[in-house]
């Protein structure tokens, strides 16, 4: 088939880095085209100059569109001949509805006047393609990251798509709708819309694409055709330059210690709809030297429970007892709860996770401040020196810890994040979706440090929705649905269908029950 | 497995094509060219007046005048700094600077209360009207733009109420030496106000040496540090330029107090925002304050915090008023305010918060002071003073915003 798309010796500088050099991408028409590659390497900034992003001029090379030269000087241009993009931050407008937001600068209106009844009804049907069973009038922000990457897709087929481009778009998914997304890519292949996929999940990339192209350090260094399906371990080597052994870190010989954390009937409600209760009733514990799972569907109530859990910094009516080392513990603020030893590393690094204007060394000690300084005085020299240590240990990409998180990779925002919480040293450590945009390599790396923390005695929580990683990481396993903890078991006797399982039976008789 | 895979050549890749490499002066310049922008705004300002004005200016009468017409502005531009830093912003200022004024006015001139302790009452009232309206803003998360709203309004009613519309003065002497009084000469120089010169010399001494130890630890912590030139350019300049001030108002009448008290307020606050855990914390939460939340920062308490500073700034900034006109009158701080606030986004400071220096404000503050003061030499009515001040503002902050843009 003919390429629809050529960008050829695409070259891209920031102040410091060259983040793209001399990159190639030859794209067929009706093809699902994967671009993989670690944290850093350049796609998500090749996807912005491809869509405009970065205009005609602030690049080097030549972009080829369905036959023509193309000089793009904004996302408008490229818009207009059908090439959409869908970014790695999703960019809705979190207080407009979803039918709103769907065609927002794209109206359903005659004579500047919005006609609702069209666009609800246009909306409905969109989000039925994409499979998402939301009224077109809900207001976005009540929406998870995973509905509203839903919603952005949504908007992308409202337009009139020929090259749609998803940077990342399952990070924030479950499997399940990681599953419903990637059909709808094949679905769009049939219906000749080309699509561009960028994704640390290699197996959905294995999976679904008809080519790859890994970038490594800003270049493009493989081009894979996977007509017969294609090796998994081909990939990575391409993307790290070396094989991998092993995807998870071994398990430290030593039992889990004593109870570290002893979570009693805990309850939080929704802070907008006081009688609905988000976390119902949830008991469990950690043990020291455990790393404990918590698996669940999306919406399940994980990062409900953890927040809550964590100062109270999501919703209200908060009930239940906590007990840290067999005493009760006061995790009424974030201070308290930071003072018992508690961490919450969030899901959401943009909203609660950096401060984006701010540098790498401001950001990294941010949660503990006074180790950095005496008597209220900041040492820089210290500051200097944990943001080293943590950009060294976590191979943060970034020209110096002096470079501004925004400009970071997501994927490398998100070791900011990481970094931030290690640093602040606490016996019980909850991570959301630690390894959410983060590459094969750098996700051993981190396998590992959370492996070391167990070692060394802490107790770690991880909540994930990549269940492969939940069994390969965990000793134990909580499995929570629709705001309760409905199963436990060992990872040893875990399994992908015991889980699913479980979620299903559960919510079968919760449908018998009402 | 048949994969086909086509390994890219990548042997004619220079090595090094991604290490940026030392950066140029020029390259430098553009990444910092907000901060010396405003220094170079101020010193081109200044030497247009300075020709225009025929060199009135930078007479020593003039000079002095300056600085005593600035200072309580670029009191409240230090405290309005924070604020704005935090993310909020406070437009109650003048407000309280007109309150105070005459809240001290009643007590030492009706009253008869001895002036140390009234003016003390004083900072401890504007702390707590700070408190009072920080107390809403922080806790209950009314906005910081309708919370001051209302507390300009009801502060310039107190005033009235407290003046009864009328004005209040004469201040006893030792009180209004807080504005009007000078350096003392302990050296008794001849011409010179000898102990001035000393003064101002060990103040801009001490900046040079500050400058250099920060340069110093930066470089050793490995932090992206300004070429040399520019280094020795900018802290020249600025040494160059205090020492050359102080000997012209020591050939005056000397150092004014309240120069004094403004070059330690701006050094206590410098210190206060760049080196402690304090001022990180105040940008983290203007920054992003959800993420500030969630790192364990007392958002609440330091928002709080902010105000009650501002109110006492605000409250000091009244007295050296008061002080310097001698009688608390009714109109006294109306729309101070604006001036105190356009100071501080001339300074570099982002409406969105989390970014801002004190040094900026300062030097905002005193571009807008020399404009105004230049301007009335020339005898420009305040009509197009207005416009021109207006203008100069909006050019500030468009620079900054383009300049962001261009990143
Ligand atoms: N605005 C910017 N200023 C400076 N450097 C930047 C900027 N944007 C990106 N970079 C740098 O360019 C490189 C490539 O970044 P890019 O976002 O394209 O990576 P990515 O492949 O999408 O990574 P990830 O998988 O983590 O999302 C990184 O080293 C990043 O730090
Ligand atoms: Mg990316």
């Amino acid at each position: 088939m003919s390429p629809i798309l050529e960008m050829r010796e695409i070259t891209k500088e920031f102040p410091g880095v060259k983040a793209l050099d001399r990159v190639t991408l030859s794209v067929a028409e009706g093809e699902i085209h994967a671009v993989v590659g670690e944290n850093g390497a350049g796609k998500s900034t090749l996807m912005k100059v491809l869509s405009g992003v970065y205009p005609h001029g602030s690049y080097e090379g030549e972009i080829v569109f369905d036959g023509a030269p193309r000089t793009f000087r904004s996302i408008r241009d490229s818009e207009d001949l059908g090439i959409i993009i869908i970014h790695q931050e999703l960019a809705l407008i979190p207080l407009l509805s979803v039918a709103e937001n769907i065609f927002l600068g794209n109206e359903r209106a005659r004579g500047g006047i919005i006609d609702w009844r069209e666009t609800h009804e246009r909306a409905g049907e969109l989000l039925a393609r994409v499979g998402l069973k939301e009224n077109p009038e809900t207001i976005v922000e009540q929406l998870g990251l995973g509905k509203q990457q839903l919603v952005e897709i949504a908007k992308a087929l409202s337009k009139n798509v020929r090259l749609l481009i998803l940077d990342e778009p399952t990070s924030s998914l479950n499997e399940s709708d990681s599953e419903k997304l990637l059909d709808l890519l094949v679905d769009f292949r049939e219906k000749s819309i080309t699509s561009i996929l960028i994704s640390h999940k290699l197996n959905e990339v294995s999976k679904v694409a008809d080519t790859i192209t890994v970038l490594r350090d800003g270049a493009a260094v493989a081009r894979m055709a996977c007509a017969d399906g294609v090796d998994e371990d081909d990939i990575i080597r391409n993307m790290v330059g070396r094989s991998l052994q092993d995807r998870y870190p071994p398990r430290g010989p030593g039992e889990p210690g004593e109870i570290a954390m002893e979570v009693r009937n805990w309850t939080a409600c929704h802070p907008l709809h006081p009688g609905r209760r988000v976390v119902d009733d949830v008991s469990f514990h950690v043990r020291k030297g455990e790393v404990l799972g918590i698996a669940g569907l999306m919406g399940a109530g994980r990062t409900e429970l953890a927040m809550s859990l964590f100062g109270r910094s999501y919703g209200r009516d908060i009930s239940g007892e906590v007990e840290i080392n067999g005493r009760p513990a006061d995790v009424s603020t974030v201070q308290r709860a930071i003072r018992s030893g508690i961490a919450y590393a969030t899901e959401d690094r943009k909203t609660y996770g950096v401060i984006l204007d701010d540098t790498i060394r401001r950001n990294v000690p941010l949660a503990n401040l006074p180790a950095v300084a005496r008597n209220g005085i900041v040492e820089r020299h210290r500051e200097a020196e944990v943001g080293e240590h943590y950009r060294d240990r976590l191979a943060i990409k970034s020209s110096s810890v002096e470079q501004a998180v925004v400009d970071l990779s997501g994927g490398n925002q998100q070791k900011v994040v990481l970094s931030k919480w290690l640093f602040a040293d606490p016996d019980i450590l909850i991570l959301d979706e630690p390894t959410r945009g983060i590459d094969v390599g750098a996700k051993f790396e981190i396998y590992t440090v959370i492996r070391d923390l167990a070692a060394q005695g802490k107790a770690i929580i991880v909540i994930s929705s990549e269940l492969p990683e939940l069994l390969g990481i965990s000793d134990r396993i909580y499995v929570m649905s629709e705001g309760r903890f409905v199963g436990e078991m060992p990872a040893a006797e875990a399994s992908q269908e015991k889980i699913m399982a479980r979620i299903v039976k559960s919510g079968a008789e919760a449908g018998a029950a009402a | 497995m048949s994969d086909t895979t086509t390994p890219i050549a990548v042997a004619d890749r220079p090595e090094t094509s991604r290490s940026g490499g030392g950066k140029s002066g020029w390259h430098f310049l553009k990444g910092h060219l907000r901060e010396y922008g405003i220094l170079i705004a101020l010193v081109a300002i200044m030497a247009f007046f300075q020709v225009a004005t025929d060199g009135i200016l930078l007479k020593p009468v003039n000079l002095t005048n300056l600085i005593l017409q600035n200072s309580y502005i670029v009191i409240m531009a230090v405290g309005m700094l924070l604020v704005i830093v935090c993310g909020h912003i406070d437009l109650s200022v003048g407000s309280v600077l007109g309150f105070i004024g005459a809240l001290a006015a009643v007590m030492i001139v009706q009253w008869g209360m001895p002036w140390p302790v009234a003016s003390l009452l004083c900072l401890a009232a504007g702390a707590l009207i700070g408190m009072a309206q920080g107390f809403w803003v922080a806790y209950f998360r009314i906005p910081s733009f309708i919370v001051t709203l209302a507390g300009m309004l009801v502060f310039k009613g107190l005033t009235l109420w407290l003046l009864a519309g009328q004005s209040v003065g004469p201040f006893p002497p030792h009180f209004r030496l807080i504005a009007s009084g000078f350096v003392p000469d302990i050296f008794s120089g001849e011409h010179l106000n000898l102990f001035s010169l000393v003064v101002g010399i060990a103040v801009a001494g001490l900046l040079l040496w500050l400058a250099m130890r920060t340069r110093a630890q930066q470089k050793g912590i490995g932090a992206e540090v300004e070429p040399f030139a520019f280094f020795a350019a900018r802290n020249l300049l600025i040494f160059a330029a205090l020492v050359y001030m102080s000997w012209l108002m020591a050939g005056f009448r000397g150092l004014p107090n309240v120069f004094v008290v403004m070059a330690l307020l701006i050094a206590i606050y410098a210190f206060l925002t760049n080196r402690t855990t304090f001022g990180r914390r105040i940008y983290a939460i203007g920054g992003n304050e959800k993420a500030a939340s969630l790192s364990g920062i007392n958002s609440k308490r330091l928002t709080f915090l902010t105000f009650a500073n501002m109110g006492m700034l605000a409250a000091l900034a009244g007295l050296v008023f008061a002080a310097r006109l001698n009688t608390a009158t009714p109109k006294a701080g109306v729309a101070f305010e604006l001036d105190v606030i356009a100071a501080v986004f001339i300074g570099g400071a982002s409406m969105s918060g989390g970014v801002g220096t004190v040094v900026g404000a300062v030097v905002g503050a005193f571009i807008m002071g020399v404009m105004n003061n230049g301007m009335s030499i020339l005898g420009i009515g305040i009509d197009w003073q207005q416009v021109i001040k207006g203008l100069v503002l909006l050019a500030a902050v468009i620079f900054d915003v383009l300049n962001k843009q261009k990143g």
